[in-house]
C-alpha cells in the first residue's frame, strides 16, 4: 500500500510557501506541511507563516486552533486518537480510554513523559462497524478490548 | 480518452481479462481480501501478508490475489473471499493470519469449504 | 523401485509435530509392520497439510481419506480397517471432509444482497477499487460518454430533476434543482465540490465509497461539470480518511492517463478536472458554507445564507456541493433514465438509501434498501434483530443529530418526510440500535459531549448550549442534579433550537427533545437519584470521563 513518501528530503517552510504562491487562500495547507517540518506550529512558525503571507498572526492563529489534525503545542511521536463517538461509546470506549490512562499515565490532551505518545479524542472515525477504535499516526486499530490496546502499545514500544 | 468506440474497446478487454480471472475460461482461483479501513483496522494487512506468505511457501502461482473495498459487513472483517472457477464465490468472515493460512490449505488447496468460517446472513 | 497400493500421508508440520505427529507416525510404521503390510503401504512424511488446529493429520492414498486429531493409539483400527480391509473409519475422518455435505452457500445464493438494492454500493467489495479497467468493465464512464456526446447540458439537468434524486448528505434538497441555480448563471469558473467531509458519528458510507468505488465519484463529477458549466472540481475529504484519500489520487492520476479527466474529453471540447483537498480535523465542515470557508484557508465557520453557493460560493464563484453518495447515483440516472429512478422507493423520495447499522444489532455493517423501508423491516431483516436477548428501547436515525425513536416508531417507514414528522432525521443513514440494557440520560450525555466538542464556537446559543446541556446531564447522571433539570434541558433545547446560526446547533438538541417525548419518566427519576437500566448509578464517577 503506496503511503506518502517519506524519502523525500524535508522542504523549508519558506519552499513550501513558494510553492503555493505565498496564497493566503492555502493557509490550511500551509499549516499543516508546516506541521509535518517542524512537528507542530509554534508561535515563531506561526509568525513567520504570517509574515510571509502577509496576514495578521491572529487569522494564523485563529485558523491553527480551530482544526484539531492542527497542533499548536509539541506532541509525542505517536499521536494516540481515541474514537469518543457514541457508536463506540455503547460498544465500550470508556474501558478503551481507561486502559490507555492507566498504560500511558496520562489524560486525553497530554504527552507520556518520554515523548512517546500523546493521547487525545477524536470525533468518529468512521470504522463504527468494528467497534470501538483508535488510531495511531495513520493506522486505524477496530475491534478493541483493553488486552488488544496493550498488545498494539507493545508493538510501538 | 476521445471516442465512446475506445471506452467500449477498453471495456470489452478489461471483461474478458475479468472473465478469465473469474474462471470461465480460465484456471485461475481467485483469492479476495477486503481492503477497507474497517477491514485493515480489524487486521486485513496481516491476513493479506499471512496469505501472500502461504501462497509463496507452497508454490501456489495460479492462484491470482487481489484486493477490494468494504462490502458493507463490517462486523465480519477481515472479509477474505475464494473464488474457485466454476464454483461460487465464498466469503469467509473474521479471518485472522491464522485462519488465512488455514483456508488456503484446506479450501483453495484441497478443496474442502469450511463451513464454520463462511459468512451466514 | 517396488510398486505400493497405498501411501499414507504423515503431516510433520510444526503444529502436528507439536501436537505428536512423530508418535502417531511411529505407532503407523509399528502397525503396517504388524499386519506384515510394509511391502504394500508405504508411509510418507509431507509439509503442512493445512487442518493444524486439527493435528495430527494423515491422508490415505489412493482414496485421498484424511484423517484428523490423532492418537498413536488410533492406528492400529486405521491400519486393520481401512489399509487391511479398505473400509473408511468414520469416526476419526477429518471434519472439513464431512462438511461437504454441509451446504455452504456464497453471499449472493444466501440472498443477503437481494434483500437490498445496490446502485449506490453497485461496484462496492465487488471491483479492485485501484483498477480502472474493472470499473470500466462494469460500466464505468459510459454515463459520462452519453452525457457528453448526446445530451446537452440542459438535458443532463432534466435528467437529475425528473429523477426526483435528493442530496444523500442529510438535508434532502432536490439535486437537479440544486444544478439548475447554478448552471444558467454566467461567470468566468464555477466549481463543483465533493463533500466527502463524513464525520457524522455513526456514518461511514462515503468512505466506503470512496474506497471502494473512486472511479463513480470522479466520473459523477465530471457530469455535473459539464451540467452546470465547470471545469475544476474539488473534492474535500477528512483528514483522518487516509485510504479514501489515497484510492482517490491514485483513481484520478488513471482517469487522467486515459483522458477521462483533462482536456477535451471524448473529443467534445470538454475539459474537466479536480483536485483533492483534505480536511483538518472540524465536524462543522460538514455544512457547505464552512466547507468552502475551510477551502479558502480560513477558519471553518459557516457563513450567513442568502448567498448560497450555487450563486457565491469558493471564492465568490457559483459552486455546487454535493455529497458523497449524492453523486454515486449520477452516472445510473444518466445511463438508466429519470424514469427508472424514479421507479425506486418513495414517490416523494426515489432511489436507495445507504444505512450504517450500529450498535445492538446482529448485522453491523452497511447496507443500501429502497427509501421507505420500515425501521422494523431493517432492524428485523436485514439487520437480523437485537442480539444477546435484550429488547428493543430505541434507534436514532440520521446521526447524532437526530431523533430517538422508540418501539411505537418501529413501523414508520424510512425517508425524508416521515422522519422528519416523527422528530427525527433521515440525515446521512446513520442508524444506531439501542437495547433496553442503556440508560437515557447515558445515552444522551454521550450525544451532548460530542455537540460540546464539535460546537464551533462562533454562535452563543449552539457553544454555551451545548456545554450547559452536556453539564445537566453529566449531573444526572451521576445523581447531583436540581429539581428543574429538566424544566431547564427544555428550556435551553427550544432556545437552541430557534436561535442557533446553522444545522449544527439548531439540530443538537433533537435527541433530548425527542428522548423527552417517550423517556421523560427514566430522566426525572435520576432526579430522585434513581437509574432504572443501572447503569448510572454502578459506573458513578467513573463514567465522568
Amino acid at each position: 500500500m503506496p503511503v506518502k513518501s517519506s524519502t523525500e528530503p524535508k522542504k523549508s517552510l519558506r519552499q513550501v510557501i513558494a510553492e503555493h504562491n505565498s496564497d493566503p487562500g492555502a493557509l490550511l495547507d500551509i499549516l499543516r506541511d508546516a506541521q509535518e517540518i517542524h512537528g507542530y506550529l509554534s508561535a515563531a512558525v506561526m509568525e513567520e507563516i504570517a509574515d510571509e503571507l502577509d496576514i495578521p498572526v491572529s487569522r494564523v492563529y485563529g485558523v491553527a486552533t480551530f482544526y484539531t489534525l492542527l497542533a499548536t503545542k509539541p506532541k509525542g511521536e505517536h499521536i494516540i486518537r481515541v474514537c469518543e463517538s457514541p457508536p463506540c461509546h455503547i460498544r465500550g470506549a470508556v474501558n478503551i480510554l481507561e486502559t490507555l490512562k492507566e498504560v500511558l499515565g496520562v489524560n486525553p490532551g497530554e504527552t507520556t513523559e518520554d515523548k512517546k505518545f500523546t493521547l487525545e479524542l477524536t470525533s468518529c472515525l468512521g470504522v463504527c462497524g468494528v467497534a470501538p477504535a483508535m488510531m495511531i499516526g495513520d493506522q486505524v486499530y477496530g475491534n478493541l478490548t483493553p488486552e488488544r490496546v496493550k498488545e498494539i502499545l507493545k508493538t510501538y514500544a | 480518452m476521445k471516442s465512446l468506440d475506445e471506452l467500449a474497446k477498453i471495456r470489452d478487454e478489461a471483461r474478458k481479462k475479468m472473465e478469465i480471472r473469474a474462471g470461465e475460461s480460465g484456471e485461475k482461483t481467485k483469492i479476495i481480501v477486503g481492503m477497507g479501513t474497517c477491514g485493515i483496522a480489524a487486521g486485513a494487512r496481516e491476513t493479506m501478508g499471512a496469505v501472500l506468505q502461504e501462497l509463496e511457501k507452497r508454490n501456489l502461482d495460479n492462484v491470482l490475489v487481489t484486493q477490494t473495498g468494504c462490502v458493507g459487513l463490517c462486523e465480519q472483517e477481515p472479509i477474505l473471499e475464494v473464488e474457485i472457477p466454476g464454483q461460487p464465490r465464498i466469503s469467509y468472515g473474521k479471518v485472522s493470519a491464522e485462519k488465512a493460512r488455514q483456508i488456503i490449505a484446506r479450501h483453495v488447496v484441497n478443496g474442502n469449504i469450511i463451513g464454520e468460517w463462511v459468512i451466514n446472513r | 523401485m517396488s510398486y505400493f497400493r497405498a501411501h499414507v500421508l504423515v503431516c510433520a508440520g510444526t503444529p502436528c509435530m507439536l501436537k505428536g505427529a512423530g508418535a502417531v507416525k511411529d505407532a503407523l510404521c509399528r502397525e503396517i509392520e504388524r499386519a506384515g503390510l510394509q511391502e504394500e503401504v508405504r508411509v510418507v512424511e509431507t509439509g503442512c497439510l493445512g487442518p493444524c488446529d486439527d493435528g495430527p493429520v494423515i491422508v490415505v492414498y489412493p482414496e485421498g481419506v484424511m484423517y484428523s486429531k490423532l492418537k498413536p493409539e488410533e492406528m492400529s483400527r486405521i491400519v486393520q480397517q481401512h489399509l487391511l480391509k479398505g473400509r473408511v473409519v468414520e469416526d476419526l475422518v477429518y471434519r472439513a471432509e464431512k462438511e461437504k455435505a454441509k451446504p455452504v452457500v456464497s453471499l449472493e445464493e444466501q440472498g443477503y444482497l437481494d434483500r437490498q438494492y445496490r446502485i449506490v454500493l453497485r461496484n462496492c467489495g465487488r471491483i479492485d477499487p485501484d483498477s480502472i479497467e474493472e470499473y470500466i468493465a462494469n460500466g464505468g464512464y459510459e454515463a459520462l460518454g452519453k452525457a457528453l456526446t448526446t445530451m446537452t447540458p440542459e438535458q443532463v439537468v432534466a435528467t437529475v430533476k425528473d429523477s426526483g434524486l435528493r442530496g444523500r448528505g442529510g438535508a434532502g434538497f432536490p439535486t437537479g434543482l440544486k444544478w439548475s441555480f447554478t448552471a444558467p448563471i454566467a461567470a468566468d469558473q464555477k466549481y463543483i465540490i465533493c463533500n466527502a467531509d463524513e464525520g457524522e458519528p455513526g456514518t461511514f458510507k462515503d468512505r466506503l465509497i470512496l474506497e471502494g468505488d473512486p472511479h463513480s465519484i470522479i466520473e459523477a463529477m465530471a457530469i455535473a461539470g459539464y451540467a452546470v458549466g465547470a471545469d475544476q472540481g474539488i473534492v474535500y475529504i477528512r483528514g483522518e480518511y487516509h485510504l479514501s484519500i489515497e484510492r482517490l489520487q491514485r483513481a484520478a492520476a488513471r482517469a487522467r492517463e486515459l483522458g477521462l479527466l483533462g482536456k477535451d474529453i471524448f473529443g467534445t471540447g470538454f475539459n474537466f478536472d479536480l483536485q483533492i483537498r483534505t480536511g483538518a480535523g472540524a465536524y462543522v465542515c460538514g455544512e457547505e458554507t464552512a466547507l468552502i470557508e475551510s477551502l479558502e484557508g480560513k477558519r471553518g465557520e459557516p457563513r450567513l445564507k442568502p448567498p448560497y453557493p450555487g450563486v457565491a460560493g469558493l471564492w465568490g464563484k457559483p459552486t455546487v456541493v454535493n455529497n458523497v453518495e449524492t453523486l454515486a447515483n449520477i452516472p445510473p440516472i444518466i445511463l438508466k433514465g429519470a424514469e427508472w429512478f424514479r421507479g425506486i422507493g418513495t414517490e416523494k423520495t426515489p432511489g436507495t438509501k445507504v444505512f450504517t447499522m450500529l450498535g445492538d444489532i446482529t448485522n453491523q455493517g452497511l447496507i443500501e434498501v429502497p427509501m421507505g423501508i420500515t425501521l422494523r423491516e431493517v432492524i428485523y431483516g436485514v439487520g437480523g434483530g437485537i442480539p444477546n436477548g435484550r429488547g428493543f428501547k430505541l434507534a436514532q436515525t440520521g446521526g447524532t443529530s437526530g431523533g430517538c425513536l422508540p418501539k411505537e416508531f418501529l413501523d414508520l417507514p424510512m425517508d425524508y418526510d416521515s422522519l422528519a414528522e416523527a422528530g427525527s432525521a433521515l440525515g446521512s443513514g446513520a442508524l444506531l440500535v439501542i437495547d433496553d440494557s442503556h440508560c437515557i440520560v447515558d445515552v444522551l450525555r454521550s450525544f451532548m459531549k460530542f455537540f460540546q466538542h464539535e460546537s464551533c464556537g462562533q454562535c452563543t446559543p449552539c457553544r454555551e448550549g451545548t456545554a450547559r446541556l452536556y453539564q445537566l446531564f453529566s449531573d444526572l447522571a451521576a445523581g447531583k442534579a436540581g429539581q428543574d433539570a429538566v424544566q431547564l434541558i427544555k428550556e435551553l433545547c427550544q432556545t437552541m433550537q430557534l436561535s442557533s446560526l446553522c444545522g449544527l446547533g439548531q439540530s443538537a438538541p433533537n435527541g433530548v427533545v425527542t428522548a423527552l417525548q417517550y423517556f421523560e419518566e427514566e430522566i426525572q427519576k435520576h432526579v430522585a437519584g434513581e437509574c432504572p437500566a443501572g447503569v448510572c448509578r454502578i459506573s458513578m464517577g467513573s463514567r465522568a470521563v
